[in-house]
């Protein structure tokens, strides 16, 4: 692609503060860039990494009470510095398109899908007539691939599924045709086969000549679409270039422990982290009490049907069976419906099953009633998706841990300060409160309440998911290194389908309530034997480099 | 007491003290005022006689309906009594009548909104269903069916506002039960194999009754409010009595020569009113954010 | 992409419209007739001998009636029925509108409360379209902007949320009618007549549905479809109007139908500040004779009118909140 001539958008140091504490309020510390019609530019960070205002300055909406410099914000040779709202409100939508990432609560609940496509043709006066408006939504909505268009755009966006309302968003911002489409996140909350149709859509885009700002926190997302990358940290830029150089040879510590932490670049089992995170020493009481032959956990012929709220009954999981072995990790994979979360509320008892039964060390565990389970439940624990809400708010760091301490053993001194650092957490932090904690320490919190009465098996239920890469990497590590030192065994539950490979010995992949398949960690990923398997390994997306040893 | 004892309690008081210091210091200028006002109201409901200017009984006919002045800061009624000292003696009656409003409105609250929000299913559904037919009577109505039945004094008032502003209460406490009986470390206490009870007492209830302290002050405001509105329609507390809603009431009459005897008893009554809202508004945002309230 | 089977057939759409909109006029009688129950329960509590009371009432005078005079007014109005069949004959009566026989007047309450609820009604309906004009003026002009003046405006909204509606009546008596004589002092005048009183109650439940919008308001301005529409090149006042108010109106309207409770309570007050015809004043006059039909029949229909105003919300929900027509 010829990089000659004006650049459609040229930015040259660009600043962004909030508030009048200059050094700590600074969130952009001089991004610079330009911009080619038909080129891709992604953004790489974590959370807080100053990605987002960046790309918002762009289009003069950094947020209430920001502040913006810049030696240049060029858009094809004007200068955007320091224009009325007026000027900016014929360049937003017109000229430069956005796509926030939820699509669900990036439109406006109480309008028709179609009034929202159809607001931009309305603010800029591009269509005379309601008729010609309409026309032109159908238009539009076809052309990302929406089916029935004509009657999706009469429905709200909560009647779309995930994926339609995100292409309908995607068909908002694409309206008045835009020389400049900015996507932040765009695929962030979307199942993987429903990410790979998207990111076509947007490759479609840039086919035509349009160029693309793509912000996103996964590497695999960003180097699948991007010609330039910039990595961001903490509001700076910490490396700069050509995708394919940065994502062969990461020159940057930063952007190499990212590439690092992803754990399809890596050995199954092994460690994600920096070698500098510290491995465990257990002492030998804290270990599960060893347990009679046979598997841990069995289920056999799960059947769970819900009502809905229309009174209308729907069969979540249809038929599930499957055993864990003491010191094995069983991961349970599928998409958002597929019946895998249901799975774990029945295995926690927190749902009886309509059909089958679940046995835990060997004795029932569903079909009996809850006074019998109570004194057993010390065997199984559970590790959540948002820890937060998982504590009681009014309580303590060191309350909620020796909260799930056994009676039996809660008169042992130093049992917090030792489960603690089993988790690699300050003592100091025993008399916080979990608000006051960051989104690993919580994940941390919870690994350590979920080891405290010491049992045989834990139920993940996408324990990482909420978490950045770097802080999914510690976590993965941290109940890598419990398994081997503790024994204990994992049910661990994820979407993701490069975690759940990493982590586990023998794999489910679920859909629709039924399990499609079941081997081998490395089978189902390397051969996976049913389509649905291979649909769904084909969407991942990938970085382009050779797995580290 | 040793010499080192009492150097430790005065060290234990000193830490309080300063803790005391430094919440107060944390407070929002606002919200600052509104709590001295409530203790100015608490102090002339317990001793009425240190803040009053003159005799609140004491009439003088050569100073009647006198504007506020510096000598009677609100003003003099008709028989040239002291208004701004009627206001101070009538606090205690209106906080009183409040106060048991409120204890009352909050008792049957409490009662129906635990019953419905513990026990749920059937239960749940009669509570909530007597509670919607409640709802259904205007405030005030409900109010004046008990007056009309158990004729018009202080303790008709304060059942009739009680029972009037309680379903109010009652379906708010429901709803906080209903949602912490969903949060997540609910279900966290459940998987670590606690009995229900143990759920209930360490968890459900706590953090179900964290608003209460909010509704009691919101409570307190509004039922004075209310209380005074029957006084001044002449049902509960008569006139001669300086409770502020009987102020308002034999004001009424001579509104048209002497403002001052609408004006200020109504003033008291929103500067409670409105101290007890900002007190409950920033309490609210207190427990919700509780990194700042540390 | 793998969506949960379904394995039962749901009914048309209409139809289960229809159902549900059944369901919720069955729901308002069940919660009518229980009020008119539960009104008969009080007021059956009364002390004393009814017919004693009310020959005292009709008189106006406290009298030792005879044995007889008072066996005549047991008979004539069933108070020597047990209460079980005085009950029957009260709900019995109610589908007609039949309360009974004011003690006072003697004449049926039906009647007095049919002279007297227009104003009423008049009074509290523009009192309540007021109360949204002002709250949502306010809340669109000021809502989610920094600076000094939003601030105050929220305090003030505070403020008036609290006031008592007769003394604000009062004030407002003082200073239009009286010293200003802009306005009537007293009366049903129309148009003129009506301004301050419905004033007085529009003020009040102005900062209370205010605050109530207000915060919603403040939280729809930080939601990504707000910022996406703002990013398709719609300005701020646009986005307020267009996007905002609707959602932040939600819980609102859900008040408003509770509001209609309240204006009544503020009317019986403010129609005796201002001496306005209406069945606020009427029972405020009941209770203070101890009229007890009169009393009961317009506690009855007020929250009957209540219970056809929740309906009335509840009915009408869906047309601003699209998402319900659509389940």
């Amino acid at each position: 692609m010829p990089a000659d001539g004006v650049p459609l958008l040229k930015v040259e140091d660009l600043r962004v503060s909030f508030g009048r504490d200059e050094p700590r309020g600074t969130v952009v510390k001089g991004v610079s860039f330009t911009l080619h019609p038909g080129r891709c530019l992604g953004i790489v960070g974590e959370s807080g990494s100053g990605k987002s205002v960046t790309a918002r300055s762009i289009v003069g909406l950094a947020g209430l009470g920001g502040f913006v410099h810049a030696k240049t914000i060029a858009f094809n040779g004007h200068s955007l510095i320091g224009q009325a709202d007026r000027q900016w409100r014929r360049i937003r939508g017109r000229h430069i398109g956005y796509i926030l990432q939820d699509a669900l609560t990036s439109l406006d609940q109480l309008r028709s899908v179609g009034r929202e496509v159809g607001e931009g043709l309305e603010l800029h006066g591009v269509t005379r007539s309601a008729a010609e408006r309409d026309a032109r939504v159908v238009e539009l909505l076809t052309s990302v691939g929406l089916p029935d268009p004509a009657i999706k755009a009469r429905q709200l966006p909560s009647e779309l599924s995930g994926g339609q309302r995100q292409r309908a968003l995607i068909a908002s911002a694409l309206a008045l045709d835009p020389e400049l489409l900015i996507a932040d996140e765009p695929t962030t909350a979307l199942d993987v086969t429903v990410q790979a149709q998207v990111l076509d859509l947007l490759e479609q885009t840039k086919a035509r000549g349009k160029a693309l700002i793509l912000i996103s926190h996964d590497l695999a997302v960003v180097s699948r679409m991007a010609d330039e990358v910039i990595v961001m940290c903490n509001g700076d830029v910490v490396e700069q270039g050509p995708a394919a150089e940065i994502f062969a040879r990461p020159r940057h510590g930063y952007t190499r422990r990212l590439i690092d932490a992803i754990p399809s670049a890596h050995r199954r089992g092994s460690r994600l982290a920096p070698a500098s995170a510290p491995r465990l020493r257990v002492a030998e009481e804290v270990r599960p009490e060893a347990v009679a032959s046979g598997p841990l956990l069995e289920a056999s012929g799960l059947v769970k049907r819900f009502r809905g709220p229309d009174k209308i009954l729907r069969t979540a999981v249809a038929g599930v069976s499957f055993a864990l072995a003491q010191g094995e990790t069983l991961g349970i994979v599928g998409e958002s419906g597929s019946g895998k979360s249901t799975v774990a509320r029945i295995v926690m008892a927190l749902e009886e099953p309509d059909e089958g039964y679940v046995r835990l060390n060997g004795l029932p565990w569903t079909g009996i009633a809850e006074r019998e389970r109570r004194a057993r439940r010390r065997f199984i624990a559970m590790v959540y998706q948002d820890p937060l809400s998982s504590f009681d708010p009014r309580w303590t760091i060191e309350r909620i841990i020796a909260d799930a301490i056994p009676d039996t053993e809660a008169h042992r001194p130093g049992r917090v300060s030792e489960l603690l650092n089993l988790v690699s957490l300050p003592a100091s932090h025993r008399g916080r409160r979990a608000l006051d904690l960051s989104g690993g320490q919580r994940q941390r919190v919870a690994v350590a309440r979920a080891v405290a009465s010491r049992p045989n098996v834990i139920v993940c239920d996408e324990p990482v998911s909420a978490l950045d890469v770097s802080v999914q990497a510690q976590i993965l590590d941290l109940l890598g290194d419990l398994k081997r030192e503790l024994g204990v065994s994992y049910l661990f539950i994820s979407h993701d389908l490069g975690v759940v490979h990493h982590v586990s010995d023998r794999v489910l992949v679920m859909s629709g309530g039924e399990v499609v398949e079941s081997s081998e960690a490395d089978d189902v990923f390397l051969a996976p034997r049913h389509p649905y398997s291979r649909t769904l390994l084909a969407a991942v997306p990938r970085l382009p480099i050779a797995p580290a040893a | 007491m040793s010499s080192t004892d009492q150097a430790l309690v005065f060290r234990a008081v000193e830490r309080r003290r300063s803790a005391v210091a430094a919440f107060v210091r944390t407070l929002p200028p606002g919200v600052a005022v509104a709590a001295l006002v409530i203790v100015l109201f608490v102090a002339a409901a317990a001793a009425p006689g240190h803040l009053q200017t003159h005799n609140p009984f004491r009439t003088d006919l050569y100073a009647t309906l006198q504007p506020p002045s510096l000598a009677h800061l609100f003003g003099t009624d008709q028989s040239g009594r002291d208004l701004f000292s009627r206001v101070v003696e009538g606090t205690r009656q209106s906080l009183t009548i409040g106060i048991g409003a409120t204890g009352l409105s909050l008792s049957i609250a409490l009662l129906l909104g635990v019953t419905a929000g513990l026990a749920g299913g059937a239960v749940d559904a009669a509570i909530s269903r007597f509670l919607e037919v409640l709802f259904a009577f205007p405030n005030l109505f409900l109010a004046l069916l008990f007056v009309t039945v158990f004729a018009a004094t202080p303790a008709t008032l304060v059942i009739a506002v009680g029972i009037g502003t309680a379903p109010g209460y009652a379906r708010m406490i429901r709803g906080q039960f209903l949602s912490v009986k969903r949060a997540g470390y609910v279900e966290a206490a459940r998987t670590l194999g606690h009995s229900y009870g143990r759920v209930v007492r360490q968890h459900i209830f706590p953090n179900a009754m964290r608003p209460l302290v909010v509704m009691i002050t919101l409570g307190l405001g509004q039922s004075i409010v209310w209380a005074s509105g029957l006084a001044f329609l002449g049902l509960g507390v008569a006139p001669p009595s300086p409770e502020w809603g009987a102020l308002l009431d034999a004001g009424r009459h001579y509104v048209t020569r002497a403002w001052w005897l609408e004006v200020m008893p109504g003033l008291a009554i929103i500067a409670f009113a409105l101290s007890a809202t900002v007190v409950s508004r920033h309490l609210q945002d207190r427990l919700e954010g509780r990194v700042h309230a540390g | 992409m793998s969506e949960p089977a379904i394995t039962a057939r749901q009914a048309p759409p209409w139809r289960r419209r229809t159902a549900a909109v059944l369901r919720r006029l069955l729901g308002a009688v069940a919660v009518f007739w229980a009020v008119a129950t539960f009104t008969f329960c009080v007021q059956s509590l009364l002390p004393g001998d009814r017919a004693e009371m009310m020959l005292n009432v009709a008189s106006g005078t406290l009298v030792q009636a005879s044995k007889a005079e008072l066996a005549a007014v047991n008979a004539r109005y069933g108070f020597d029925q047990p209460l079980s069949v005085q009950y029957l004959r009260y709900i019995e009566a109610l589908p007609r509108g039949d309360f009974g026989v004011s003690y006072q007047t003697h004449r049926p309450v039906r009647d007095m409360i049919a002279e007297q609820i227009r104003p009423t009604i008049l009074l509290t309906a523009s009192a309540l379209v007021l109360a949204w004009v002002i709250a949502i003026v306010v809340t669109v002009t000021t809502a989610g902007r920094p600076g000094r003046l939003s601030r105050f405006i929220g305090g003030v909204q505070v403020a008036t949320a609290v006031a008592p509606p007769y003394w604000i009546g009062t004030i407002l008596l003082v200073v239009f009618a009286v010293r200003l004589r802009l306005f009537p002092v007293e009366g049903d005048n129309g148009l003129p007549g009506l301004v301050l009183p419905a004033a007085a109650l529009a003020i009040p439940l102005s900062g209370f549905l205010g605050q109530v919008i207000r915060e919603e308001f403040s939280r729809v301005l930080e939601q990504p479809f707000v910022t996406t529409a703002r990013m398709r090149g719609m300005g701020d006042t646009g986005v307020r109007l267009r996007h905002v108010l609707r959602h932040a109106a939600l819980p609102g309207v859900t008040l408003s139908g509770w509001a209609v409770g309240a204006l009544f309570s503020g009317a019986a007050v403010i129609e005796t500040v201002f001496a306005r015809p209406g069945i606020g004043g009427l029972l405020v006059a009941a209770t203070s004779s101890r009229d007890i039909p009169l009393v009961t029949g317009i506690i009855v229909a007020s929250a009957g009118i209540y219970i056809l105003a929740n309906l009335l919300v509840d009915l009408a929900y869906p047309i601003i909140d699209p998402r319900l027509r659509a389940r």
